[in-house]
């Protein structure tokens, strides 16, 4: 059994007011709706892309709202 | 409101008032000793009636999972679904059915108190329970304490945390909650919230057993519904076994037209077309259809009126019962109330196809409760079933029943501003 570690950001709805720094901070990551609103990208990324994982923490910590988590996923993989 | 009735389990099959408890232990029973175990809950199949469809004994199970000193049963009657009316039929006919499933749910959480939940404008259904549970006080029985909750029956108050949260701190506001199934509180304490229906329907399975529950019904979802039926100015309550055909609910409901469409489930529900009259209302045999059953509520659209407006309307009331919260909901459900109101007069529409798509896709799963996605399925599935009306009312040429009054019922919203946007 080996276990696989990938990392996305999620978003609580209710905090976010659309203030929209973090599809400045991880363009990667984050692109923003019509309303000015976050759509996250559903798809974990990979503990090993560095650069992705620096961009989701920037994104998490300027939030002046506080409304973004990065999650972390664990997967066993047989 | 008239009522033909189909089966009677829940339903009482006279309605000129609430059954006192002389009454109801005279038909059912008495109440003294009445219990559920875990194992009949578990084989009863059980699952909640007021539209997730979740297997209730799951729902204990994850409760007793947790260690509480103190556990609550709520009893959600808050219907706050326009087009039904179900509940406080249920509760203005056998109220002691339903506090009898709460009561042995209790028993068998060592919960210590029930709460009623009722919406504040269902004057009479307060006054009812609140009668039939003086009639227990009297009888001086062991177990778990009774009393009504009424908040404000806005859309969304009935949504679990949006009621448990009111229960907390007096706001019918939906919560976020990251991880399903979630923990829902009251104060420390945990709770089980059930519809008003699934508590009567245990209140009958502790009476005759799992066995009994699931001799009518499909096996996914055993037992009856009480189903909700309005239509050419009716709205009826009728109670079938589950894969009933939809022909046969109408039929037994007095509905005697073949209906153009079916909205199924309620407002946040789907929508058939008129031409699948004989598939079962159950959640199985609809899903093909992309439909279900919902909050148990069919609403037979005649021909001689205008889909699109219909939907207008509908989806023009569900944005503006939006809690507001949440961003993607907020601005996004009034934007799509505004394309189907262009569609609906046939002008300045030619754009407003394209973007109900678009917005649907972008909106789908961004709030902290599923308001937007109600909506969204109710939009999406008639676009397809009203297809062609679509086409002709963005081309510049609504039908000729767009101007005919409506057949959907639309609350007064005089209190929309108190939940304004900041």
């Amino acid at each position: 059994m080996r276990r696989t570690v990938t990392f996305r950001i999620v978003v609580d709805p209710i905090r976010c007011d659309g203030f929209g720094h973090c599809a400045e901070l991880a363009p990667e990551l984050v692109s923003l709706d019509e309303w000015g609103y976050p759509i996250l990208q559903a798809e974990a990324f990979p503990q090993s892309d560095h650069e992705l994982h620096r961009s989701a923490q920037l994104a998490v910590r300027g939030c002046p709202r506080q409304a973004l988590t990065l999650q972390k996923i664990i997967a066993a993989q047989s | 409101m008239t009522l033909e009735l189909t089966t009677h389990r829940v339903l009482a099959n006279h309605l000129d008032h609430p059954k006192t408890l002389v009454e109801h232990e005279a038909d059912f029973g008495p109440i003294n000793r009445l219990s559920i175990t875990m194992d009949i809950l578990r084989e009863s199949g059980i699952t909640g009636r007021g539209g997730a469809a979740f297997p209730t004994a799951k729902k204990v199970e994850f409760l007793l999972q947790q260690r509480r000193a103190t556990r609550y049963i709520v009893v959600n009657a808050m219907e706050g679904e326009p087009a039904a009316h179900k509940d406080r039929m249920l509760l203005a006919t056998n109220p002691h059915l339903v506090l009898d499933g709460a009561m042995v749910l209790a028993n068998l959480l060592n919960a210590d108190s029930v709460i009623v939940c009722i919406a504040r404008e269902h004057v009479k259904t307060i006054a009812q329970v609140k009668a039939a549970i003086a009639q227990r006080g009297a009888k001086r029985l062991q177990g778990p304490s009774f009393e009504v909750q009424s908040p404000p029956g806005r859309y969304v108050a009935g949504e679990e945390s949006a009621l448990v949260h009111w229960l907390n701190s007096n706001e019918t506001l939906p919560q976020y909650r990251p991880t399903r199934p979630s923990l829902l509180q009251i104060g420390r304490g945990g709770v089980l919230l059930d519809n008003a229906e699934t508590h009567a329907n245990i209140g009958l399975i502790a009476r005759h057993g799992a066995e009994w529950f699931r001799s009518v019904g499909t096996a996914t979802r055993p037992g009856t519904t009480v189903t909700s039926v309005t239509g050419n100015g009716k709205a009826l309550v009728v109670e079938v076994p589950y894969g009933t055909p939809i022909r046969s609910i109408l039929s037994g409901a007095g509905i005697t037209y073949e209906p153009r469409a079916l909205l199924l489930g309620g407002y946040g529900g789907t929508w058939l077309d008129g031409q699948h009259l004989d598939v079962g209302f159950d959640d199985d045999s609809l899903r093909p259809f992309g439909a279900g059953t919902g909050a148990g509520v069919i609403m037979a659209l005649p021909h001689e009126s205008c889909g699109v407006a219909e939907c207008a309307r509908i989806v023009d009331y569900m944005a503006k019962e939006s809690a507001r919260q949440c961003g993607p909901c907020a601005f996004g459900l009034p934007a799509m109330a505004e394309d189907l109101k262009a569609l609906a007069s046939g002008r300045n529409a030619t754009q407003s196809l394209a973007r109900l798509s678009s917005r649907s896709d972008v909106i789908e799963g961004r709030g902290a409760c599923r308001h937007p996605d109600g909506v969204i399925r109710f939009v999406r599935t008639a676009l397809s079933v009203f297809a062609e009306d679509f086409n002709h009312h963005a081309a510049g040429h609504p039908c000729q029943f767009a101007q005919s009054p409506r057949v959907s019922y639309i609350p007064h919203q005089s209190d929309v501003k108190d939940l304004e946007w900041e």
